[in-house]
């Protein structure tokens, strides 16, 4: 992944901004140029919360090569109180641990290293709360 | 929109073929059909392959393939909706012959896996590379949060899964195109290794390579290339929200219905009216899924289904007669194609020993991704 399709990913990655539709409400995490609820464009900028709560979830053991010294490892969608939901990788507890309900604290972490040079890749991973 | 039928087919075994190329594959199913109605020209192919470009390194191939057929000139090109590429050349060459557009159009599906190394990160680009693929989420971690959802909402345990993949072999041991015609016990599924939980090895479609071709024309004509048309009452294609976070009902596959509500629309039918279907078993959730969304079942009692024997042969609507993706094969792009072959087959009354008896009206649903699209032709026996 070239650097400059990381960095535009930033915003989200780092900072989990998203976007609140004035019409509607709706929260769309990454912000879009429309809402998905009403394809308005006048939007309020927002970050979401550093919390959630788990939706679904899975434990890979079979994972991308990139991945493959984690398995097992738990894979989760979150919803954050602002209603937006995603994808997280869920960590720092025993896998089959994870069930739907579970209140997690979302937080910046290592998520991969692309390409030969190696280069360090952030975003959030989620973790059981109060942990 | 004049009426249009399907005259001919063609396909490969599916499987780990070695010796085939992506071309041969391609020539070798193409030929078949264009034998099979003993048609001597073609005014258009499309050719539905998720990604040529990443398994073979090969983008362009439409005027590639038909070049084999000794056809450079011909109007020819790729359609791609991940794993419902198939399905969707067969709704564009629908589109193309009722229209008026073309009067002979071959609907084409071909993807050639065992070529790659990384077939796992070429499928997963079928999910959102930003927000799934990203974070380590892999296609059989996608449907193991879909399954974990139904389980969550609608009771379906593992061992309902595995009934499913039990069912599929039971039929695919009949079809000698498949890739593994071979049956398993619930034992041996349900301790097959783990994949992404509760998906096992044997709740999941193989790595595949295979082609499959069909012919269509308009109804008035197809007495020019066979006996036995089978008509195309309708087709009917929808999307959803690309990520599974952003569905509302993480159990339920949203475009999947979609697609079925407008295909019976347009023939004109209920889910009561379908006798049998071919559905997208890329795993063992999402045939409970599709079914569900189809109106095949009741919303939430997919999961007895395979079990209970519904939606075997000989059962009350029966489900993947071909052995479905998971004991047929599942070469992404020729999935959908090789779908409309098996109900034309079944309406043709040639299925051999998966025949369902008085079959007349059939189904395939052919699905993208994690049901981000879904496609839904319906067919009619002459």
């Amino acid at each position: 992944m070239p650097s400059p399709r990381y960095w535009r990913e930033i915003p989200n990655r780092f900072r989990l901004e998203a976007v609140r539709c004035r019409t509607c409400g709706k929260v769309s995490f990454p912000a879009r140029a429309l809402c998905p609820g009403c394809r308005g464009n006048d939007f309020e900028q927002i970050h979401l919360s550093r919390e959630g709560t788990v939706i679904t979830s899975t434990v890979l053991s079979v994972a991308p090569d990139e991945f493959a010294m984690e398995t097992p490892y738990a894979m989760a969608i979150v919803e954050t109180p602002e209603g937006a939901r995603l994808m997280a990788q869920l960590v720092d507890c025993e896998p089959e641990d994870v069930k739907p309900g579970l209140a997690v604290a979302l937080e910046f972490r290592l998520i991969r290293q692309e390409g030969h040079g190696g280069i360090l890749c952030y975003g959030h991973k989620a973790v059981p709360a109060g942990v | 929109m004049r009426d249009v039928a399907i005259v001919s087919a063609g396909m490969t075994k599916f499987g780990e073929l070695w010796d085939a190329s992506l071309r041969d594959m391609f020539a070798e199913a193409a030929t078949e059909a264009l034998r099979g109605a003993r048609a001597d020209h073609l005014d258009a192919v499309f050719i539905g392959n998720m990604s040529a470009g990443q398994f073979v390194g090969q983008e362009h191939i439409g005027p590639l393939l038909v070049d084999q057929l000794g056809m450079a000139g011909i109007a020819a090109g790729r359609v791609e909706s991940a794993c419902a590429s198939g399905g969707l050349a067969l709704r564009t060459a629908f589109a193309e012959v009722a229209s008026g557009l073309s009067d002979l159009v071959m609907a084409a599906g071909v993807e050639k896996m065992t070529d790659a190394t990384d077939v796992t990160e070429v499928l997963a680009t079928a999910s959102d590379q930003e927000l799934e693929a990203y974070h380590g989420i892999t296609f059989p971690g996608l449907y193991a949060m879909i399954a974990r959802a139904h389980m969550e909402k609608h009771g379906t345990t593992v061992e309902d899964l595995s009934w499913v993949s039990v069912k599929n072999h039971r039929h695919g041991a009949l079809n000698p195109k498949a890739q593994f015609p071979v049956e398993f016990t619930l034992e041996q599924v349900m301790h097959s290794s783990m994949v992404a939980d509760p998906l096992r090895l044997l709740h999941c479609s193989p790595v595949s390579d295979g082609a499959a071709a069909v012919l269509l024309c308009p109804m008035d004509q197809a007495r020019k290339y066979t006996d036995h048309p089978v008509r195309i009452r309708a087709s009917g294609f929808a999307t959803s929200s690309m990520a599974l976070a952003d569905r509302k009902d993480i159990s339920f596959l949203d475009s999947v219905q979609l697609s079925a509500q407008r295909a019976y629309k347009m023939a004109g039918l209920t889910p009561a009216d379908i006798q049998l279907a071919e559905v997208h078993d890329c795993f063992a959730i999402a045939e409970i899924c599709c079914i569900e969304a189809l109106g095949l079942v009741p919303c939430g009692q997919g999961k007895a289904a395979a079990h209970s024997g519904e939606t075997a042969i000989g059962g009350r609507i029966p489900v993947n007669t071909s052995g479905g993706l998971k004991a047929k094969g599942h070469p992404v792009g020729a999935t959908g194609i090789a779908q409309a072959i098996e109900i034309c087959e079944q309406l043709r009354g040639e299925a051999g020993a998966r025949q369902v008896k008085g079959a007349r009206i059939g189904l395939a649903q052919n699905m993208g991704g994690s049901g981000a699209s879904s496609i839904v032709h319906i067919f009619e026996g002459s």
